[in-house]
């Protein structure tokens, strides 16, 4: 931990829900040990305070969806010496990321009264598309515990414990009954990151897939899994295109059952 | 009433005694786990009646499913294994090892003590037995003994409980592990349900054993009361849903590494580790070390992991096994094949977990079974 002074961090917002910052401010008790460790420079959820760069730590939520917004990565890229990419919009596009599969025009022209103010960019993509990333913590919306583990590992200069396994693996941890194998429920656990502590399969309900691939997975087994639980092809191509849509992955899972 | 019980006499207990059988467990200090029901499956945890048992309950289980049915007994043990297994209480899913403190010279260690559970298993089925005694090997041997585990393993009383019928999942006869308990427990019980009459000859494998009977109202088992036993026993005998051929098995998976049948299964796996979770002699495990925010206090956990996680493998130089057919190759070579070399007896006994509780419904018995019918070994001989 840097002694004396207190790091200096930096929370930036990209397209997104704000969701990944309320889920820092949902560390109530958590954040007042974190306050004290840092000298929070910016937080656009929490305080309209802003100090000006350089940062030792830069959390960014959101993903690169405007002209503007691909320029000001670089800007905070360069005035950050770490820098964290939060969620499932900054590191995989996001829900958003919907678009890149779509004509964007077209969205355009029917949600908007004048289309032509609306500047946007044709697709929805991942902050390390643009710039270097130091570390990618996942999900939708991140896991408090595990943001706060980030950040953590951070001040004291270790890896940070996030497992890139599968969810199934927290499932079991859990001594949850799966629900793929006992109940019939078509579950994307065998292909997700786990973070959130198998939330979904502790309640019963199959796993959404909302932190994305996990470090290997396989695609068109899963797929055929989710078939064999009687799973439609077209909502199979919805599982994979959520919020982790953009991911090389899920574009497969998605592309091979759009397909007849 | 008959003369005080000998270990390896049958006996007969009703019912009732079983409840008692429970009172007297917890009485004596003993948290008693065993089968109950939740979440649509047949799960261990704390017992306390036998109100809170699977009566009338059975499972139907194939590769990849697993469903509970009503029976039409109201038979106690009327099922097989579920998802969970032992290992669960003996060496927990997750476990603090260690606290550091920083001080003046450094950091101290503080190892975790933990007041030694008194634990006693109702109903463990004779592979489940086979899979314990397994463990103890990988805990209790040698030079590097787990203190959790040993003190847990201790303590631990355990009342058996003989199938009287097999799963199609199940192949204990194969591996040689059951379906009838023949060592290492305290109390063995075979349930028989004859026409009105419900009842379970009981024998008791020790002191422990034998006490347990004393303090419970039990009868001498009469020769028409140990047939029905014997024949409950038989009957799971012929049910085995599968067969797992281990005739030469050591040297078959270690000489055909390079098997077709490897890619196929391949294509099939998840990499989810379900199997390796679920089974019950799977040992491994990895550490994580958390800090507080201002890094003067850390822990050390420990928690399971899988030969399936691609960080399985990570070494400075990077990841070894990349590929689904390197992670499911060397899970079943080390349970057929290498766990003799290393443990001297194999790593499988045949309870089926890892094929019903596998989202894929990859079968051990199958990816055996296809490499025994084309070994590349004997090709590469002629
Ligand atoms: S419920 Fe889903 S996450 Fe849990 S073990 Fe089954 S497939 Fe995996
Ligand atoms: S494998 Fe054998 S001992 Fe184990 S549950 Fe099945 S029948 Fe019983
Ligand atoms: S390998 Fe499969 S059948 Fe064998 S002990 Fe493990 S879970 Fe049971
Ligand atoms: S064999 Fe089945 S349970 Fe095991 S990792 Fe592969 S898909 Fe998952």
């Amino acid at each position: 931990m840097v002694q004396g002074k207190k790091p200096k961090l930096a929370v930036w917002k990209f397209a997104s829900c704000d969701g990944c910052q309320l889920s820092l401010l949902d560390c109530e008790d958590e954040l007042l040990a974190v306050a004290d460790s840092i000298d929070i420079a910016s937080f656009p959820e929490a305080t309209r305070a802003f100090k000006k760069g350089p940062y030792d730590l830069s959390l960014v939520e959101g993903s690169i969806t405007t002209p503007e917004d691909a320029e000001r990565i670089h800007q905070i890229r360069r005035q950050s010496k770490f820098l964290i990419t939060i969620g499932a919009c900054a590191t995989s596009g996001g829900i958003q990321a919907l678009r890149n599969f779509k004509d964007v025009k077209e969205f355009i022209s029917i949600v908007y009264a004048h289309p032509g103010y609306i500047q946007t960019l044709k697709h929805s993509t991942a902050i390390a598309d643009h710039i270097r990333v130091d570390f990618e913590l996942r999900g939708c919306p991140v896991d408090k515990m595990q943001l706060l583990e980030v950040i953590n590992a951070f001040l004291n200069g270790r890896k940070p414990n996030t497992p890139a396994h599968s969810v199934c693996i927290e499932c079991k941890l859990r001594g949850n009954v799966c629900v793929m194998v006992a109940h019939g429920t078509p579950c994307m656990g065998p292909v997700t990151h786990a973070g959130c502590n198998a939330i979904c399969p502790s309640y019963n309900r199959g796993c959404y897939a909302c932190f994305g691939p996990k470090e290997t997975p396989n695609i068109p087994s899963m797929g055929n899994v989710l078939e064999d639980k009687g799973m439609e092809r077209e909502n199979i191509v919805r599982a994979f295109r959520s919020f982790n849509a953009n991911t090389k992955a899920f574009q497969k899972g998605a592309r091979d059952y759009e397909k007849d | 009433m008959a003369s005080s019980p000998r270990i390896g006499a049958k006996y007969t207990l009703d019912r009732e005694a079983l409840q008692n059988l429970i009172v007297e467990l917890t009485d004596s200090g003993y948290q008693v786990m065993g089968p109950t029901m939740r979440d649509g499956a047949i799960i261990y945890d704390a017992v306390r009646s036998i109100a809170d048992l699977p009566e009338g309950w059975t499972d139907d289980q194939e590769g990849g499913t697993y469903r509970l049915e009503k029976r039409l007994d109201n038979a106690l043990f009327g099922y097989n294994v579920g998802p969970h297994s032992w290992k669960k209480f003996l060496f927990p899913p997750r476990q603090k090892l260690w606290t550091a403190k920083r001080s003046d010279q450094g950091f101290e260690i503080h190892p975790e003590e933990e007041e030694p559970l008194r634990y006693a298993f109702l109903g463990v089925r004779s592979c489940e037995l086979h899979a314990i005694a397994i463990q103890d090997k990988v805990f209790m041997e040698d030079a590097y003994v787990d203190p959790v585990y040993k003190a847990r393993r201790e303590n631990l009383l355990i009342v058996a409980v003989n199938c009287g019928q097999a799963a199609n999942t199940c192949f204990c006869v194969s591996m040689n592990t059951g379906p009838e308990a023949k060592a290492g427990f305290d109390l063995a019980l075979t349930e028989v349900i004859d026409n009105d009459r419900h009842y379970f000859v009981a024998e008791a494998g020790s002191e422990r054993g034998t006490g347990l009977l004393e303090k419970l109202s039990f009868e001498s088992a009469d020769s028409q009361e140990e047939a029905a036993a014997n024949a409950a026993v038989n009957r799971a005998a012929e049910q085995m849903g599968r067969t797992l051929n281990t005739q030469g098995i050591r040297a078959l998976l270690q000489d055909n590494p390079d098997h077709p049948r490897w890619d196929d299964v391949a294509k099939r796996c998840l990499s989810c580790a379900n199997c390796t979770m679920a089974c019950p002699t799977c040992f491994c495990s990895t550490v994580e070390d958390v800090t507080d925010l201002s890094g003067d206090h850390a822990e050390r956990w420990r928690s399971w992991d899988s030969c399936f996680n691609l960080d399985f493998t990570y070494m400075g130089g990077g990841h070894t096994r990349h590929s689904f057919k390197s992670r499911y190759r060397q899970w079943m070579t080390h349970k057929l094949s290498t766990w003799h070399d290393q443990f001297d007896t194999s790593g499988c006994v045949g309870c089926g977990r890892c094929i019903t509780w596998c989202p894929e419904g990859i079968d051990i018995t199958e990816e055996a079974a296809a490499i025994r019918k084309t070994p590349k070994s004997q090709e590469k001989k002629k």
